[in-house]
């Protein structure tokens, strides 16, 4: 029953899948535009106090989703200090959480793979008198299809993530229903078939981009880009 | 003390600064081991000075700190006047392992071009004049060691350097690609680079070098015209380094 919902293409169930890829992906993106930076940044910076933030940095990649939830629901809620923009319950509060969630670990594993490069590259840039920018921009670029991999941790964390959007989206139907609160409540409600074809698309969701990275990654690999 | 002669040089073609160095107390500690000692060094406006000596000689980093990548100890370093660590733009350093960026043959070349504000058009022109045209949309970490580092030279000629710095370029490549990387070096050369090439290859040194500085234990020990130093090496250790036998 729960493959026929899938192969049917049922409207509620698509429904669900579109909102969690648009959530998950969005969270990703701005994750990635918030994380990228801040890795390369202290994977070339040497610095008072670097060692507290890479400690920082990696606590950070283990943040709690239901207190990453709290706090946000806590600034959105209509007394909260960001109340006033009418955030909470909606998709956007979701990706606020889920991009909380998955910045410091697009950080913190970026940090490392652009360290490791850059102890490569670092004396040929000191030779070519390179700034800062022109050292980040080039560390990013020839990392891309490892930080490719960075992106599909954040996106693994953000996609399978339940207790932050439940809290921040309510679980909302036609609004902010995403696939893992969806399996929560069909599950709760006792409608295993829905539940079932929510969990049966999110493997294939998630075997597929791991599919597509792995497939970039070992192109890459072939011609030494990696 | 040892005192380094003046060796008398050409005069720098037009189109490169000439570029002569005068190194002063030059002394350089590393984990609290001195491994360079007091080096005193004048080297002429141009042409091509070998750095030799016997493994572990301190020729590496004497070249890095030529070079400005590092700061030393103690000392100065003056290329016309200029502190090293403000003529590093000017120079270029082709490493014993070339370092190549994880992108096309061009593209390693275009990304020197851009990071030094010059013109992308030169890009061709250069890789041809490396015998690398042809493999120009190849990723450049599948050529092979020769063709590498003439990669690495290139890009190191695309910022037209005052000074090219060259650590052990040839090491462990074959006879053909020794001989074209030495082409390339003797036409930029010609055409009024400074080059300070680090070698352990005898043949190398003798058909590049126009004076040899000999580094014996973190010290300059001799300073002398090629001509001389082959035939008529004025120290032990020297002898001994170009028979072959071992130094300590």
């Amino acid at each position: 029953m729960a493959l026929s919902l899938v192969l049917s293409g049922d409207a509620d169930l698509l429904e669900i899948v579109a909102l969690s890829l648009q959530v998950s992906l969005t969270a990703t993106f701005i994750a990635c535009l918030i994380g990228l930076p801040i890795g390369a940044l202290v994977a070339i910076g040497r610095f008072r106090g670097r060692g507290a933030v890479l400690i920082v940095m990696n606590a950070l990649m283990g943040l709690p989703p239901v207190v990453v939830g709290l706090l946000v629901y806590l600034h959105l809620s209509r007394s909260g200090p960001l109340g006033f923009l009418g955030l909470l319950y909606t998709p956007t509060a979701m990706i606020i959480a889920q991009t909380i969630l998955i910045a410091p670990i697009v950080a913190a594993l970026s940090r490392q793979v652009l360290e490791d490069l850059h102890g490569e590259y670092a004396e040929q840039f000191r030779s070519l008198c390179l700034t800062r920018l022109q050292t980040v921009q080039a560390l990013l670029w020839d990392a891309r299809y490892s930080l490719l991999t960075v992106g599909l941790a954040g996106f693994g964390r953000a996609v399978a993530e339940v207790g932050a959007v439940i809290i921040v989206g309510g679980n909302i139907d036609h609004l902010t229903r995403v696939m893992t609160t969806a399996i929560a409540l069909e599950t709760s409600k006792g409608d295993l078939a829905l539940a079932l074809a929510l969990g049966i698309v999110l493997l294939v969701i998630a075997l597929g981009v791991n599919a597509a990275v792995q497939s970039v990654r070992m192109t890459a690999t072939r011609q030494a880009y990696v | 003390m040892f005192e380094a002669p003046v060796i008398p040089e050409a005069q720098a073609l037009p189109g490169n600064k000439p570029m002569p160095l005068t190194v002063r107390g030059l002394m350089l500690e590393l984990g609290g081991a001195r491994v360079l000692h007091d080096l005193n060094l004048d080297l002429g406006p141009a042409g091509c000075t070998m750095i030799m000596g016997a493994n572990g000689a301190g020729k590496s980093l004497l070249l890095k700190l030529l070079h400005g990548l590092m700061a030393p100890t103690a000392g100065t370093i003056e290329w016309a006047g200029t502190p090293a660590a403000q003529a590093t733009k000017q120079q270029a350093l082709v490493f014993q392992k070339p370092v190549l960026l994880r992108r096309s043959v061009a593209a390693n070349v275009d990304f020197v071009l851009k990071a030094r504000g010059k013109n992308r058009s030169k890009r061709d022109a250069l890789l041809d004049h490396v015998g690398l045209a042809h493999k120009a949309k190849q990723p450049a970490r599948l050529l092979s060691g020769g063709e590498a580092q003439r990669l690495a030279l290139a890009r190191a000629l695309a910022t037209d350097p005052d000074v090219l710095f060259l650590d052990e370029p040839t090491a462990s490549l074959d006879p053909a690609s020794v001989l074209a990387i030495e082409g390339i070096v003797s036409e930029a050369k010609a055409r009024g680079t400074r080059v300070i090439f680090v070698t352990h290859d005898m043949g190398q040194a003798q058909r590049m070098a126009d004076d040899v500085v000999f580094l014996h234990g973190g010290h300059v020990i001799e300073h002398s015209p090629a001509d001389t130093f082959f035939p008529k090496p004025q120290t032990q250790a020297a002898r001994d380094y170009l028979q072959g036998r071992i130094i300590v």
